[in-house]
């Protein structure tokens, strides 16, 4: 067993950062200089994390697999990001934004961090703006902001719909900066393979060069791991093409216990698969849900119609529309969390009322119509515009004149590597970042917070945290990369990129990558039940054991070998897959994104069991064909009253 | 949406490093429904050479949402291909015709060396962004974000030109392999905020002399980028860039 002391520093709630800051180690600016950390990693949380802590004087090199730091996948957020501002004199606070995260991640997430996040979430936009952020404004001159679901107050804040596009190139200009100052060393086009391990502590990074193939090693004081969620287990998912959860899962194998795995939120609006061909899913936003209106016909023969192409959406008079979520849940309406939304969604769809001509029949509409009627084109133009156009490059239909088609798709994940206050894993010296970690989202995660909790962790929490572990490594001396350590790790990653190699199947690591996604999909999905997640994790197993005797791989390993890259992924994939499956089979209760069919209550909603499960789940690696220990880190709830989640009522 | 599905025929620049003098390769794709998009075609042709033990077709592509700026290819001789406003992720199939023959070829720029096939090597842009591409700003050190109002139309003009997403199709289209749009459109973005103003001329002066040592061309103002930009960035940016360069070099 692993201790999961997760220290929570002493004091109220709204006392517990400020104590902490107080209390923490620091480390001189001259010992700065000797210290050396490795941000694998340029999305919001990574590329923020690098250059805020280049610019307090230690030596950072950055990894990222893209070919600039400036596409990591933070760059397609749409929406927006919260903040507790109160520039809308809207009643909102600290409290209420640290309240309605950890109300939207059904109970699930822990207390403390959830309110140091809520904390910093105003010092986020301060210095997005300082760095040129263009986000909206009102005539006044002062900041705009909307409303995202699963929350009364309007407090997010966004450029267009390309906030994370915004954001992320203010934290890569800022990385930029400390490049060109020489504070940081980039790494493009690099993959991590492994996380170096000495005297049982997180040393380094073995990397491998995406154009050579060369295999090398870094030493770093300290490693920290931002790379995104691992979504794309699903293969189908809104994450860019190369978003992986290998590095991660590399780290899980050398001592960082993964939390939640189970935790998968699935977004309601995204636009519905259209063929067996499709490499990915397009999210439409869910601001999108401030002016659009979610509705199926409430005919069955409607639906059929509509499918068929004999019927138009405007066809159906309103009476014979069914808006299931105003009607479900009057307080919120069509600005429920997204859990809630996408359940609704597969509630109708499973019901025979789906409106898509696609194999599953899978589909809803999302409308404008009324708020072009209530606010005219030309705002919802200024709103929404550049999704508008995307929706219709995709679909080739036009969202000004016919409802948007949408469905749920995997979007995030609010499992990943536990971490502890100051966001270190398990493996001391390993700290986790954003998406990759399991900390602030509990089973799910409200819009606009992913933003928040990136930037959260890299531009204020991790460069604290970071120090109270460094203080006393700064005599510490470099340990070189022809050390013995460094080298046994640089074999063992030679060694599996040969295992791969020396496959030499027949067939092809996308398909066992959709085999993987519809495993996935079908029994670790919206809706698991403990036969599915048991022939789950069978399935998986067989899948894995082919892949390993008839993956094909062509080409070399000292060149650009796009294959071998994503065979290295989906490797992982498919033990990550089998992990999720196991912790989706021990919650015998479900809470936000995770739904069991066998707990809901009559209404069908998620059926918490606090008594059993009020804990975080967190898997130890003990050996490839051994069965992973669970953890439990419990949660207590000192100043916050667990309630049973409602948006039927404005409570 | 219509799905039908039509056969099409490639000619595709394939290249296998760097010193590689390049050809291109003939295929044909049959039964491609216009839904898919011009990447998940491509997706098809790699699963059909991997299943003829043929290397597949190496080219950039991450999001596939539009907006990260990596898929990069020039189709029928247009940056991003036949469709206004669109990054090659973006373009469907829908676009082309039954028995279309579509020519793919690497961005051609003296400042993009292709690595593989379709794959260019664009670390020149962010060289051009570390000279000079930032306000200079530390973390923990900004005034309350509502202390400095904007006027709307001076944050929607900055975003227009914040838009860039960086993918080179303006030095792929120029006959100069120039950058001036994306200079233009960094140097304008920052520029036109109080934030980013106090440094604007440095700015200009440090992102165009990188540019120049990079090996870009020069802007004959042609208006080419502007018509193959992804996001539309406007050709009206280079101009405001011209004028932070004229008015720092005077001030020299």
């Amino acid at each position: 067993m692993i201790n999961l002391d997760a220290k929570i520093p002493q004091g109220k709630l709204a006392e517990k950062w400020t104590n902490y800051k107080e209390n923490q180690k620091l480390v001189s600016p001259n010992n700065k200089r000797k210290l050396d950390i490795i941000v694998i990693g340029t999305g919001l949380a990574g590329a923020s994390a690098a250059a805020s802590l280049a610019e307090m004087g230690f030596n950072v090199k950055v990894f990222c697999y893209q070919d600039s730091p400036r596409r990591a996948h933070s760059i397609a957020a749409q929406g927006g990001i919260n903040a507790a501002k109160n520039y809308q004199n809207d009643g909102d606070s600290t409290y209420r934004l640290y309240y309605d995260t950890i109300k939207g991640g059904d109970y699930r997430s822990r207390e403390s961090n959830v309110f140091r996040l809520a904390e910093v979430s105003a010092n986020i936009i301060d210095q997005s703006v300082a760095q040129g952020v263009p986000f909206g404004r009102e005539y006044g001159g002062t900041l705009a902001n909307r409303s995202f679901g699963g929350v009364l107050v309007s407090r997010t804040f966004y450029a267009r719909g390309a906030t994370g596009q915004q954001l992320l190139l203010g934290a890569y200009s800022g990385l930029n900066r400390q490049i060109a100052l020489g504070k940081v060393e980039s790494f493009p086009r690099t993959e991590m393979m492994d996380v170096v391990v000495i005297d049982g502590r997180a040393r380094g990074v073995v990397v491998r060069n995406l154009i050579t193939g060369k295999v090398s090693s870094h030493f770093g004081h300290a490693v920290a791991i931002g790379s995104g969620g691992y979504g794309n287990v699903f293969f189908l998912s809104t994450n860019a093409m190369g978003s992986n959860g290998s590095a991660i899962w590399k780290a899980y194998k050398k001592g960082a216990a993964f939390a939640n795995p189970a935790f998968v939120q699935i977004h309601p609006t995204a636009i519905p698969q259209h063929g067996d061909y499709q490499s990915k899913l397009t999210l439409m936003s869910e601001s999108l849900r401030n002016d659009g209106r979610i509705w199926v016909p409430n005919k069955l023969e409607d639906a059929e119609a509509i499918r068929l192409g004999q019927k138009k959406p405007a066809d159906i008079a309103d009476d014979d529309r069914d808006f299931y979520l105003e009607r479900r849940y009057p307080a919120f309406g069509n600005l429920v969390p997204r859990d809630v939304a996408a359940r609704a969604a597969k509630e109708r769809c499973d019901k025979g009322y789906g409106i898509e001509n696609n194999a599953t029949k899978e589909g809803v509409f999302l409308d404008f119509k009324y708020a072009i009627d209530r606010l005219g084109q030309k705002t919802i133009e200024e709103r929404y515009g550049n999704l508008f156009q995307m929706y219709e490059k995709i679909t080739g239909d036009n969202p000004y004149e016919t409802p948007m088609k949408i469905y749920p798709a995997v979007h995030y994940t609010m499992g990943g590597l536990w971490v502890d206050y100051e966001l270190q894993s398990t493996l001391p010296g390993l700290f986790i970042i954003g998406e990759a970690n399991f900390s602030d989202h509990g089973a799910n995660r409200l819009g606009a917070s992913a933003l928040m909790q990136g930037l959260a962790d890299g531009y204020f929490v991790l460069p604290y945290t970071i120090q109270n572990y460094l203080a006393d490594q700064f005599d510490v001396k470099r340990i070189s990369t022809d050390s013995d350590e460094f080298k046994a790790a640089e074999n063992s990653v030679k060694a599996h990129i040969n295992r791969l190699m020396n496959v030499k199947g027949k067939k092809s690591v996308d398909s066992f990558h959709r085999d993987l996604g519809k495993i996935m999909w079908d029994k670790v999905g919206m809706a698991r039940t403990a036969t599915k997640l048991k022939e789950a994790i069978e399935e998986i197993k067989i899948l894995k054991k082919e892949f390993w005797e008839n993956v094909e791989i062509p080409g070399d390993t000292n060149t650009i070998n796009v294959e071998l890259e994503k065979a290295n992924r989906v490797a992982d994939f498919l033990e990550l897959g089998e992990l999720m499956a196991r912790d989706a089979l021990n919650r015998e209760e479900s809470c936000g994104g995770h739904y069991r069919e066998e707990y809901q209550t009559p209404e069908g909603e998620a059926l918490r069991r606090d008594d059993e499960f009020m804990y975080v789940a967190a898997w130890e690696y003990t050996g490839d064909e051994k069965e992973p220990i669970l953890n439990k880190e419990k949660l207590v709830f000192e100043e916050t009253e667990v309630k049973v989640r409602n948006y039927k009522t404005a409570k | 949406m219509s799905d039908k599905n039509i056969n099409i025929k490639l000619k595709v620049w394939r290249q296998n490093g760097p010193n590689d003098a390049g050809r291109f390769d003939n295929y044909e794709m049959n039964e491609i429904p216009t839904a898919a998009s011009f990447l998940e075609m491509m997706d098809m042709l790699n699963e059909k050479l991997l299943g003829e033990g043929k290397e597949p077709i190496s080219f950039d592509h991450d999001c596939r949402e539009g907006i990260c700026g990596a898929c990069s290819m020039f189709i029928n001789g247009r940056a991003h291909g036949p469709d206004n406003a669109v990054t090659t992720c973006q373009l469907h199939m829908r676009k082309f015709k039954d028995g279309d023959t579509i020519t793919i070829e690497p961005w051609r720029a003296k400042a993009f060396p292709v690595i593989k096939d379709l794959m260019v090597d664009r670390y020149s842009l962010d060289l051009i962004q570390q000279a000079g591409g930032y306000v200079s700003v530390n973390t923990g050190s900004a005034p309350d974000a509502n202390s400095m109002p904007i006027h709307k139309d001076i944050a929607e003009e900055a975003f227009d030109a914040a838009a860039c997403i960086g993918c080179g199709a303006c030095v792929a289209t120029c006959k100069n392999g120039s950058a001036m749009l994306f200079v233009g459109a960094k140097v304008s973005h920052l520029a036109l905020l109080p934030q980013g103003k106090i440094e604007a001329k440095e700015r200009a002066q440090k992102m165009l002399a990188k540019m120049d040592e990079l090996g870009f061309g020069s802007c004959s103002n042609t208006g080419a980028c502007e018509v193959e930009c992804p996001k539309e960035v406007s050709i009206s940016f280079i101009a405001r860039l011209n004028r932070e360069y004229l008015v720092a070099n005077l001030k020299d």
